[in-house]
């Protein structure tokens, strides 16, 4: 209990835990549909974007919060925008996320030679959830709230329009305008995450949870929340392990428990279904 | 000033290229270049017409784990990257169909988790070692510093081995690839080809990776066949074309390289794609001059 106290009194871990457990919830929530949409392949190029974003902000001077933000969204609505017609082409996808990234991999070049900053690509890829300022704490955990009330109030048409869209646009749900509203929302949720786990990692954030509430259940809104418990339980582990053993990145942490999770749920899940054939 | 001293790019070519022969870690990086492009334009082919990219590029980035942990346990990075990427093809091989049943979104979730799994060992790999952030940005994005020529025959020799099978297996492949179900009605393994396959294409991806890094694979894997498969519709001209593709993007990204201070992968990834978007736009270009010609007749 004792040593509960004092990782609650150290200031960066509180913010570490009250920013993480906001941003696990909203990638949680978001993941939920991320996964039921099949759009996992646009959270991972997400993820490169928020990396070359980072940086490019930190190349040209700029805060590093605007180009992380900036990027994700003005993609997320380009995605929603092209992608439209049918599911794009995971070539198109692949070749252009790579060419980002080697265009983050130049920015990064381009930061690390003008001054001496040398880690700090290696913290966009992987997260510095312990580094967090008290305002980057507040203004994480304010946008990632932000995130899920309002992916809250767009559950229930988003879930008829993820499940039968053409239903779904029969019954005057604004299916597209729905549609790109959710992934401006996964944009945010990336940037949000990146600054905790890493924009190498939020994909593991976004799937994880997500995938092993889906196995767990097939109610959708029971699975929703189920999803946003597994990934704040996931952070939070992963944050006490860390602390304990500081060797251990917190990123590897958090992806650990929820890789972990998920591998029980299928262990779990695989069982029921044998016993039931 | 014969290119007996760095002089920088100029618009002597002769003397240009003089310059990038002098120093053996440069004709080393040029000729690990040449044996990666050309074992993945050959893999790489077959990867985009079988839809399997995402399958890529999961494996080419479980090799960055994979060598972070050889370099941890104190092997050869090669070694690492080998191993991490063709176990990854015959998990990836074994895991999908014998979980199946479920939807493809189940799927997708899977690889996800996967990859960043994958990616948080390798971080955990490195700061255990700590302290070797350099090597850590060589192995995500590339570098063409340090090949030594045992790495280039390691290279040849899993290159060479990797196109043989994939010649013996080319017909049947492409068979299985084009129309799985009519192939496995006229009895070819289809299921043991897509094994075998994904093991090619792991060895593919840990080249691959030694060259651009971990997360720009997919420069020298997917651009040069998407941008073939972009030109023309014929199975064996665009064959070579993605070999004749991936071989210049790789000479002219490490030229570039050599004579600026920016990464390869950089270099790599930006030719790859100009190349891509020039086909894209010349394809669409001639789309719209043959619909008037379509639409006459109708």
């Amino acid at each position: 209990m004792s040593s509960l106290a004092g990782l609650l009194g150290q200031p960066f871990l509180r913010y570490a835990f009250i920013a993480g457990a906001v941003i696990a919830a909203a990638s949680g929530l978001t993941g939920y549909f991320v996964v039921l949409r099949s759009q996992v392949f646009t959270g991972d190029a997400l993820s490169h974007v928020a990396f070359t974003g980072a940086l490019a902000a930190l190349a040209a001077g700029a805060n590093l919060l605007i180009g992380l933000y900036g990027a994700c969204i003005v993609v997320a609505l380009a995605m929603a925008a092209l992608g439209y017609r049918g599911q794009a082409d995971d070539t198109v996808i692949g070749s252009v996320f790579a060419w980002i990234l080697g265009l983050g991999a130049l920015f990064l070049s381009i930061y690390t030679t003008s001054t001496s900053n040398g880690t700090s690509g290696v913290n966009v890829l992987f997260g510095t959830i312990f580094g967090l300022s008290a305002t980057q704490a507040v203004t994480d955990s304010v946008v990632a709230a932000c995130v899920c009330a309002a992916l809250i109030l767009i559950a229930r048409p988003l879930l008829f329009a993820t499940i039968d869209e053409s239903v779904a646009s029969a019954r005057r749900v604004p299916v597209r305008a729905i549609g790109t509203v959710f992934l401006g929302l996964v944009g945010v949720t990336a940037a949000a995450a990146t600054q905790a786990v890493g924009a190498l990692l939020l994909l593991g954030l976004l799937a994880a949870p997500a995938g092993a509430a889906q196995r767990l259940t097939a109610r959708p809104f029971r699975g929703l929340w189920l999803s946003a418990a597994i990934a704040i339980f996931s952070v939070w582990t992963g944050l006490v392990i860390s602390y304990a053993a500081p060797k251990i990145p917190p990123s590897f942490g958090i992806l650990a428990v929820a890789t972990g999770v998920y591998l029980i749920a299928i262990a779990f899940t695989a069982n029921t279904n044998g016993r039931r054939a | 000033m014969t290119g007996s001293t760095v002089t920088g790019l100029s618009w002597n070519v002769v003397a240009d290229l003089r310059q990038l022969m002098q120093f053996p870690f440069m004709v080393n990086a040029l000729r690990a270049g040449t044996i990666v492009a050309v074992a993945a334009g050959a893999l790489g082919w077959f990867m985009v017409l079988r839809r399997q990219s995402f399958a890529g590029h999961t494996l080419a980035i479980v090799s960055f784990p994979g060598a972070a942990g050889a370099i941890l346990a104190g092997l050869s990075a090669i070694t690492g990257y080998f191993a991490a990427s063709v176990g990854a093809g015959l998990v990836i091989a074994a895991v999908p169909r014998s979980i199946g049943g479920r939807a493809r979104s189940s799927e997708s979730a899977i690889i996800g988790t996967v990859q960043a799994f994958a990616l948080a060992c390798g971080a955990l790999f490195v700061s255990l070692y700590g302290g070797f952030l350099n090597g850590l940005t060589g192995l995500l994005f590339g570098s063409f510093l340090g090949i030594s020529a045992s790495q280039v025959l390691a290279l040849l020799i899993v290159a060479a081995a990797a196109l043989a099978v994939l010649a013996l297996i080319a017909r049947p492949l492409f068979f299985a690839t084009v129309d799985p179900d009519v192939a496995a009605a006229r009895g070819v393994p289809v299921r043991l080809l897509g094994a075998v396959f994904l093991v090619l294409l792991g060895c593919a991806a840990a080249e691959v990776s030694q060259i651009t890094g971990a997360l720009l694979v997919f420069a020298l894997l997917v651009m040069p066949a998407a941008t073939a498969q972009q030109i023309t519709a014929r199975p064996v001209v665009s064959f070579a074309l993605t070999i004749g593709l991936g071989l210049v993007t790789v000479w002219l990204g490490l030229t570039a390289a050599y004579f600026s201070v920016y990464p390869v992968g950089f270099f790599i990834t930006t030719f790859g794609f100009a190349g891509y978007v020039l086909a894209g736009a010349w394809r669409a270009f001639l789309w719209t001059r043959r619909r008037p010609a379509a639409a006459a007749p109708a």
